[in-house]
């Protein structure tokens, strides 16, 4: 109950923000209206709950839970554990995102195939994604945190470098980066607002709004899923799931977003 | 002495382009490893052309206007108008290509018609509310520019290759790529300047 109503005060001052943002826009008005309505009860916390149970679920061929992974705050810690990552793992030697962190996790608690978990991340009509659902849980115990990606480490300054380099790198067919559609304020593509990563403000509103529930796809989707079919409208070849490139991509983002509240899982259109 | 100053000369600069001692960028290089073909989309979709190259400088302002001049006018060299000399097509065909934002995705397949994508970036046609707002309003873009053949050789350059004119711009360059005939450019540019298309009532 009181994680609906602190939702509801998310969409909310969501819906304002982009009310406010979008004057005279009466269609992006409308859009906002609509997910405000349905902040009220946003379907990811049917995802939330699957994934908590998940996570509690003694699973794989090690037959244990996840409740000793250590996502960056010590081992089980999931309380405002997404709002610090990406972040560099000392046993990993590496920066992981939170689906990265997770296969970790499910290899090296649960003895799961790394290779196995990233062939089928992303869920569809016919198919549930355990990763998603594992994924609307640990973002949504991050709910009202402010975004406090770590930022000292020299593999996270790389990170972040190649992530800004990543963003801005031009290519294919129709020379689009990142930034073709993300580096300008108050653009549209179609009828879509665009927000401005670039920007602290525009990061850090679209960043702690992800993942989320998209409404015309009735699915959960996770961060890596986002870049995902943005590649693919960027008519670009597609990112290996959890690749370093795609991690060294939120890093930029998540730190551009650093300092904002976040609002996840959010619900999109 | 000297050569470790022009050593730590390079290796700045490295640092700073991010380049390998190859000729690929570090980025490059963990593109290519990072991503895959998908159906149409092949993993050498990320070499990156000159322009491209300069294009992915975050701040633009760092670099020499010469040196964006000069690519320029190499793309300009590279257009190729029509061997007839004609520029308009049919505004009605052009609409309908404006519309279509479809193709050159992994999700689509080699027989996917490729769209002009025009509504994605520009307002165009009055009737179509749905419209993007990267580009400029191309609404009455002849009534206020003119319907000269001059205007219509300029309008068939900038869709064939936008970066011709502004190297950097957002815009692909639909010609240069092969994504749109010549046919199809003309009916565009009719959408744009023949007196008839709604744009410019």
């Amino acid at each position: 109950m009181k994680g609906r109503l602190l939702i509801s005060a998310a969409v909310v001052s969501l819906g304002m923000a982009g009310m406010a943002w979008s004057q005279g826009n009466s269609a992006t008005a409308e859009i906002e209206k609509y997910r405000e309505m349905l902040g009220d009860g946003n379907p990811a916390e049917l995802f939330e709950m699957d994934g908590e149970a998940l996570w509690a679920t003694a699973r794989g061929p090690k037959n244990a839970s996840l409740q000793k992974c250590d996502l960056g705050l010590g081992a089980g810690v999931v309380k405002g554990a997404y709002a610090q990552m990406p972040r560099y793992f000392a046993d990993s030697d590496k920066v992981e995102d939170l689906e990265s962190r997770l296969m970790t996790c499910m290899v090296k608690l649960q003895g799961f195939d790394r290779a196995e978990l990233s062939k089928k991340p992303f869920g569809t009509a016919n198919y549930k994604s355990d990763m998603e659902a594992l994924v609307a849980y640990v973002v949504g115990q991050s709910r009202g945190m402010p975004m406090a990606v770590p930022t000292a480490h020299p593999k996270e300054k790389a990170a972040f470098e190649l992530g800004k380099q990543i963003f801005f790198y031009r290519a294919g067919p129709y020379d689009f980066s990142c930034a073709t559609c993300h580096a300008m304020t108050d653009a549209r593509i179609r009828m879509q607002d665009l927000p401005d990563l670039t920007s602290p403000a525009g990061s850090q509103r679209a960043y702690t709004s992800w993942p989320a529930y998209r409404v015309s796809q009735s699915l959960f989707r996770s961060f890596q899923w986002r870049l995902n079919d943005c590649f693919r409208q960027q008519r670009f070849p597609e990112p290996t799931y959890a690749s370093e490139s795609t991690i060294a991509l939120t890093s930029y983002l998540a730190t551009m977003a650093n300092g904002a509240t976040y609002q996840g899982p959010g619900i999109k259109r | 002495m000297k050569a470790k100053l022009m050593m730590g000369g390079v290796l700045a600069l490295a640092s700073t382009c991010l380049f390998a001692a190859g000729s690929e960028s570090v980025v490059a290089a963990r593109l290519k490893t990072d991503f895959h073909t998908k159906g149409i989309a092949k993993v050498e979709r990320l070499d990156q052309d000159p322009v491209q190259i300069l294009c992915s400088t975050p701040d633009l302002d760092s670099v020499p206007q010469a040196q964006q001049f000069a690519l320029e006018k190499q793309q300009r060299a590279e257009i190729k108008y029509p061997a007839d000399g004609k520029y308009l097509g049919d505004w009605k065909k052009g609409e309908i290509l404006a519309q279509d934002g479809r193709g050159n995705t992994w999700s689509d397949t080699p027989e996917t018609p490729i769209g002009g994508n025009c509504y994605n970036c520009h307002r165009i046609s009055p009737q179509e509310i749905s419209f993007g707002t990267i580009g400029p309003s191309l609404y009455q873009y002849g009534k206020k520019k003119g319907y000269t053949e001059a205007r219509q050789k300029e309008a068939y350059g900038r869709i064939y290759n936008s970066k011709a004119f502004n190297l950097c711009a957002p815009m692909p360059r639909f010609g240069h790529v092969g994504a749109l005939t010549e046919a199809q450019i003309k009916d565009l540019v009719a959408l744009l300047l023949d007196p008839e298309s709604p744009v410019n009532k």
